[in-house]
């Protein structure tokens, strides 16, 4: 397609470059990007960047347990004697992944309930918006909790639970977004010049979420992965041996005070995360300048 | 075969109910009352009016924006009160809105803002990136415009894309909802010029909806002066605006800033009340009681 759009004009890196300057301008988002930076390529490069990748599995090295910090074991080991450095970034991967798989439905499903009862309104806005209240009036933790309980405690369970609830968010402020833009003359004179439902939805007041979108799902992340490591912490999340940080911290618990690395740093590691996406998010919010998004 | 008129409204109405706060009907805003107006094939018909008179509301009512009360319109002799706003229709007749700032997308380059109707109406890709630039061509702006977006262009610029738009699809009828109220005195020429070259190569017919009456003059081969929904006065425009007949005709005048003598000589005396120049209600209000009649 002759599209114009698709040349990179001049002006457009310009505009990169601008945005790229504002944003290295703000501290708070530059100190959250590279903490997000850095926990992803960790998680990917897991294999190739830790001491002791075995350590993943079922090893039991029991002269080596409880080990304090150290040269060699830089977080210590944990009551079989596995490197708990290792461990927290193979643990990173899975509540990554688990952010991703959550956002990676919620955000779409949202997105697309939010625009449909924002621009239609009547009874689409009514039955999707009351839909969404009643969903909201349900913790995510509550509900994670029921169906890991009646289904078997795993990964899948919890992310379908968590997804299950988190597009609520999302809905409401996609619709909050398109009811302000659905009396916008650009949406009008769309109408009058013939364009689709589908154009209007997707071109014209989709485009306009995206900046609102990024900074929720930004924040969204680090809450996600708060909700998932409370739910291993409970024993409802991911199953032994795989690590995950949730599970790391609830089974050091046992031996604390004395051996205190065991919980504590795995616990360090979910603050650091959620701390990373949160400190980016609201870099982006300031970037974008976006003011309805939490 | 007589020439039948590019647009008629017969009749048309719109009224807004006013609810109770419990959600009972009780009375209607007569926006727009029993309107009707002609416009030949090539003609431009100005609609003057302050703000609230209703004269958005019938071009949003033109645009099928808006459902009538009550009425006809009629466009090249059909009428099409029923399918305002479908597609067949929207290939006649095309708007531009008031506020050039806000009637493109933000988000979006003014290419592919000019490619909206273009996609609508089907025409083959190949030819896009060309009719885009021949629009722009049109109302003389350069074709690597289309690259840009609406937030690198001035407020004329950004005006002239939204003509270009509104001529994708070769209409017959433009309706101009006050085109030129957020534009800068000295652009606001340049753009009626346009106006009036591209009418005339084209063979536009336009329907110009303004409060500026100095515009007007200029633009406007006939004029309506609308007050409260209804049509008080209508007629050429030069004989409206040296005779007006009707009281509001006169104080829409007498409102406008002059810098010339001469064109205060032009301008109708209108008696002031308490040292200003009086609302249009509070004169109405004040011809009644004196019971003098309001027409000559």
């Amino acid at each position: 397609m002759v599209d114009v759009a698709s040349e990179t004009p001049v002006r457009r890196i310009s505009n990169a470059y601008q945005n790229w300057y504002r944003f290295s301008r703000n501290p708070t988002a530059v100190i959250g990007a590279l903490i997000v930076t850095l926990v992803v390529l960790a998680a990917i490069l897991a294999p190739w960047i830790t001491p002791y990748p075995e350590h993943v599995g079922a090893v039991v090295n029991f002269r080596a347990r409880h080990l304090p910090p150290s040269a060699e074991y830089w977080f210590g080991t944990d009551n079989v004697g596995r490197d708990i450095f290792t461990r927290v970034i193979f643990g990173l991967r899975i509540s990554l992944l688990l952010a991703l798989v959550v956002l990676g439905t919620a955000v779409p499903i949202g997105t697309m309930l939010g625009l449909l009862a924002g621009y239609f309104g009547g009874w689409v806005e009514i039955v999707i918006m009351r839909l969404t209240d009643i969903a909201l009036a349900i913790p995510p933790l509550v509900m994670a909790l029921a169906v890991t309980a009646v289904l078997s405690p795993d990964l899948v369970n919890s992310m379908l639970a968590i997804a299950a609830l988190w597009w609520t968010w999302h809905t409401r402020l996609i619709y909050s977004i398109t009811r302000q833009l659905r009396t916008q003359e650009f949406v009008e004179a769309a109408e009058t010049l013939g364009a689709s439902k589908f154009h209007i939805l997707f071109r014209e007041i989709l485009p306009n979420c995206v900046s609102a979108l990024s900074v929720k799902t930004s924040l969204d992340a680090g809450f996600v992965i708060l909700v998932g490591a409370s739910l291993s912490f409970l024993g409802l999340g991911i199953q032994p041996p795989t690590p995950d940080l949730g599970t790391m911290v609830a089974s050091g618990s046992a031996f604390l005070p004395d051996y205190w690395w065991e919980s504590v740093l795995p616990g360090c590691a979910i603050l650091v995360v959620a701390l990373g996406f949160n400190l980016l998010g609201d870099g982006l919010r300031d970037l974008f300048d976006v003011e309805d998004v939490r | 075969m007589t020439a039948r008129p590019m647009l008629e409204l017969v009749g048309l109405s719109k009224h807004f109910p006013v609810r109770s706060p419990f959600g009972r009907i009780t009375g209607a805003v007569r926006a727009v009352d029993t309107v009707s107006l002609t416009i030949p094939r090539g003609g431009v018909y100005g609609l003057a009016g302050e703000s609230g008179s209703g004269k958005s509301t019938i071009a949003r009512m033109i645009m099928g924006l808006t459902r009538p009360t009550a009425g006809d319109i009629l466009l090249d002799g059909e009428n099409i009160t029923g399918q305002a706003g479908t597609r067949a229709y929207g290939r006649k007749v095309q708007m531009v809105f008031q506020n050039p700032g806000s009637s493109l997308n933000p988000r979006r380059t003014i290419g592919q803002s000019i490619a909206v109707p273009l996609e609508a109406h089907a025409y083959p890709r190949a030819g896009r990136a060309a009719r885009i630039g021949e629009l722009l061509d049109m109302v003389q702006l350069p074709a690597d415009f289309a690259r840009r977006y609406p937030h690198e262009l001035s407020g004329g610029q950004k005006q002239r894309v939204a003509i270009a738009r509104a001529l994708a699809v070769a209409p017959k009828l433009i309706v101009l909802d006050e085109p030129t109220s957020a534009l800068d005195v000295s652009v606001q020429a340049r753009l009626i010029d346009l106006l009036v070259d591209l009418g005339r190569q084209l063979e536009l017919t336009y329907l110009f909806i303004s409060h500026d009456l100095s515009l007007m003059r200029n633009f406007a081969e006939e004029v309506g002066v609308l007050y409260l929904g209804r049509i008080v006065e209508t007629g050429p425009t030069a004989s409206v605006f040296e005779h007006p007949a009707h009281d509001y005709t006169r104080l829409l005048l007498a409102s406008v800033p002059v810098i010339s003598a001469e064109e205060e000589a032009m301008r109708p005396r209108i008696e002031l009340i308490d040292g200003e120049i009086p609302t249009a209600e509070k004169l109405l209000a004040r011809r009644q009681a004196s019971h003098l009649p309001q027409d000559p």
